[in-house]
């Protein structure tokens, strides 16, 4: 009887929540998992200077699956901005408008440098992205035709390089970072190594030669790491010889653990890459529903506390941790933006 | 067993060529067994070992955190140069409170205060939380302003973890993130007593925190604990309700057959199926908000359901026919039979399901993450409506942080999380104790 009566109260309980809509307090971000550690800093140090507002909440759950909630719809239960490590793309646009999102704005919030490292007990290691792609790539040109790729050892590729069996362990398929690794790196090697034009000759279409320079090898020495960076740290610490992709933070965080590598003898820095030496970077975004400012309390403050020289500028807290701030100029345009309201 | 252990003695006194029955060879087979049952359970606990001693030997140091107590004068120059504080309350909160920690910790260390760079790493050593710290003093009681206090504030993360030596100090100086003057500081400040090891009750009371040294499990503790509340005051009533249905009143056909395959098919499901079902039906449908302890609750009794009613139909089961019988001949409705009879002969085995489905639950995070709570939340959750976290979903967020000094906070968690499991385990044996009768 008792449980009875117990179970028709937890019914109307749960009746009584339902339907209920409720306004929110907080701003809240999902998204990329490489732009997270911006995000937390940010919304940690934004709450301690505005006691008013709550502090964000902020999911990882990477930049597609941030982007796809962010184009669930608007209202207080969808997100308010989406972190991305990559832009937005036209069909993410076009889900968005289908779902009432027809006001999206761009912020970039810097730059990110990737970066090649192993063990801190190895030689010094010098890449360019010819030896990357000669050592990586699913098919490679041997005496003028395309064949599985055979090399085994790193010093097959490159007799400069160590004479070590070739494992690398790179973002997987789903990360922001791979779309700039296959870009900068195996698509920048393919032409170096003259393969892209032995490919031209066999495929037409642009899109495929594309997809050829860019496959990675899948016999087990290029590993797909679908995890975070601390995984690939595992992996380094398990094969010393092998060699992982980090954010330039990520590798930062943990330099007397791993020795990094240079990039057509460039030595990854934040002054390199807001140079533009350091060939692999890559800017970092996040997108705002225009339609949540001003209904989401705080959520304009936290756009323009992001914003401000303070959080993104050269000698900020996020400077710090890794991020490579924007040129001046630059900066001044994401402010400039964002106050204007600029959708896109 | 007896006969055959008696026996050998009488056949082998007696004939021992005619009667060959084999024991030699049932014998050698029985210890094979018990050999096999006792390195099966060798092999696991040699496992349980290495995963308490690896969550342990990394986490204990979490159970301790690093703090400098200083005397900080509250300079009237930083807080409130021009004395604004009455008719500007705002001023007090916006003042620059690390310079006043900074400043400080150089008096002590005697690093002057054109020396910039020096300034820099002084300023490396405190953690960026002493401005909340400070203000929280300054705005208590505005009349410290002036004056010097003594207080103790949380060393920077980094420092905590060369402190702990957890920080390899061989490596060249620009290849980790303590420089060898905060070293040297770092120990000058030890001798003198200023820095040291104090327990870390930040530890259960923060919320998440990019800085390490401020971290903590509070957030997830309560958000689980919500959870928890609701999984037990829903899931509860409602399992034990289906299950006394289906096992005492029901009629057997196929209809309640097909009922009971899917239950046991439901209690397969992977849970992240759960979470999916959470974001349409309570998120997007009901309209709750993203991130609430409720929705996770709601979500963790529907995974949690299908466990509580398969336990209780067994223990409905284990109670003998003839306490039914007994009772219905002496005249009790069927109602009366079952809630005065059998529901408390099953009571043990009913506890025990339950208890057993919340350790679940607790220990769960793939639900969660599509119902937004795998999320940075630093705000203690007032009410379950309000944005949480769970125990291990704080492990996890941990475990991938770039951060030093997270590492050991994240097997700290998994301690915690554990010292929780247990907890639970023993109330459900205590509870059974309690309620266990024999017949």
């Amino acid at each position: 009887m008792k449980s009875l009566k117990l179970t028709l109260a937890a019914l109307v309980a749960s009746a009584a929540f339902a339907g209920v809509a409720v306004a929110r307090d907080q701003v809240q971000i999902a998204g990329s998992s490489t732009v997270l550690p911006y995000a937390k800093i940010v919304a940690e140090t934004f709450a301690e200077t505005y006691p008013d507002f709550k502090t964000p909440i902020v999911e990882s759950g990477g930049s597609s699956g941030g982007l796809k909630e962010f184009c669930k719809g608007v209202g207080p239960n969808t997100i308010d901005v989406a972190n991305s490590s990559r832009p937005i793309k036209e069909s993410e646009i076009e889900a968005c408008k289908a779902a009432g999102v027809t006001e999206i704005q761009e912020v970039k919030i810097g730059y990110d440098g990737i970066v090649f490292a192993t063990d801190s007990g190895n030689a010094d290691l010098k890449l360019v992205p010819k030896d990357l792609y000669l050592g990586l790539a699913a098919e490679v040109v041997v005496d003028g035709k395309l064949v599985a790729n055979p090399y085994k050892k790193w010093s097959e590729v490159n007799k400069d390089l160590p004479d070590a069996e070739i494992a690398a362990y790179i973002p997987g398929e789903k990360h922001g970072t791979r779309e700039v690794f296959e870009e900068k790196i195996l698509a920048a090697g393919c032409k170096e190594a003259g393969a892209l034009d032995v490919i031209k000759a066999a495929v037409s279409d642009e899109k495929e030669q594309h997809a050829k320079c860019v496959a990675v090898r899948k016999d087990g020495l290029a590993v797909d790491i679908d995890g975070d960076y601390t995984e690939t740290l595992a992996r380094i610490a398990a094969n010393k010889s092998g060699i992982g992709v980090f954010g330039l933070s990520f590798y930062e965080n943990n330099a007397d653990k791993l020795k990094v590598a240079t990039v057509n003898g460039i030595v990854p820095s934040t002054e390199t890459i807001a140079s533009g030496e350091y060939p692999v970077s890559r800017p970092l975004f996040f997108y705002v529903k225009k339609a949540h400012l001003g209904v989401i309390p705080g959520l304009k403050e936290y756009v323009e506390f992001f914003t401000s020289d303070d959080m993104i500028g050269p000698d900020s807290p996020l400077a710090e941790y890794g991020l490579v701030a924007a040129p001046e100029a630059e900066r001044e345009e994401i402010r400039k933006a964002f106050a204007d309201g600029k959708i896109m | 067993m007896s006969q055959v252990s008696t026996s050998p003695a009488l056949g082998i006194a007696t004939k021992p060529e005619r009667r060959d029955i084999g024991l030699r060879r049932r014998y050698a087979a029985e210890r094979r067994f018990r050999l096999y049952g006792m390195a099966a359970i060798a092999f696991g606990l040699l496992f349980l070992f290495l995963l308490l001693f690896s969550v342990v030997s990394k986490g204990y140091t979490a159970f301790q955190q690093t703090m400098i107590t200083i005397p900080i004068e509250f300079s009237e120059q930083i807080i409130d140069k021009n004395n604004e504080r009455a008719t500007n309350p705002q001023k007090l909160v916006t003042a620059n409170y690390p310079v006043v920690a900074r400043n400080a910790l150089a008096k002590v260390l005697g690093v002057s205060e054109d020396d910039r760079a020096g300034l820099k790493a002084v300023n490396g050593m405190i953690s960026d939380s002493v401005r909340v710290q400070l203000r929280n003093l300054v705005t208590a009681d505005p009349s410290i302003i002036g004056t010097t206090q003594t207080v103790t504030v949380l060393a920077h993360g980094d420092l905590d973890s060369a402190f702990k030596g957890q920080i390899d100090l061989t490596v060249p100086e620009t290849n980790r993130k303590v420089s060898d003057k905060q070293v040297g500081w770092m120990n000058q400040l030890a001798e003198s007593g200023a820095l040291s090891k104090h327990f870390n009750t930040g530890l259960f009371t923060n919320g998440a925190s990019s800085r390490p040294e401020a971290a903590g499990v509070g957030v997830a503790l309560i958000g689980s604990l919500y959870m928890m509340l609701i999984v037990l005051v829903l899931s509860l009533p409602i399992g034990v309700a289906a299950s006394i249905y289906l096992e005492e009143f029901a009629p057997k056909n196929r209809f309640t057959d097909l009922i009971e395959v899917n239950i046991n098919n439901l209690a397969a499901v992977p849970s992240i199926v759960y979470g999916l079902l959470g974001l349409a039906v309570f998120i997007n449908f009901a309209g709750f908000p993203r991130s609430a302890a409720l929705v996770g609750g709601l979500v963790l009794t529907l995974m949690t359901l299908p466990t509580i009613i398969i336990a209780t139909r067994a223990a409905l089961k284990a109670v003998p026919p003839s306490i039914r019988a007994a009772a219905l001949g002496l005249g009790a409705s069927r109602m009366q039979t079952v809630f005065h009879h059998v529901l408390p002969l099953a009571m043990p085995g009913i506890l025990t399901g339950t208890i057993i489905g919340l350790a679940h639950a607790l220990g769960e995070t793939a639900p969660l993450l599509l119902i937004g709570m795998v999320a940075f939340v630093a705000d203690v959750p007032a009410t379950p409506m309000d944005p949480a976290t769970a125990l291990p979903v704080q492990i996890y967020m941990w475990a991938n942080e770039a951060e030093r000094a997270f590492v050991e906070r994240t097997s700290g968690a998994i301690i915690v999380l554990l010292i929780f499991l247990i907890l639970m385990n023993v109330g459900a044996i205590l509870l059974r104790r309690r309620f266990e009768r024999r017949w």
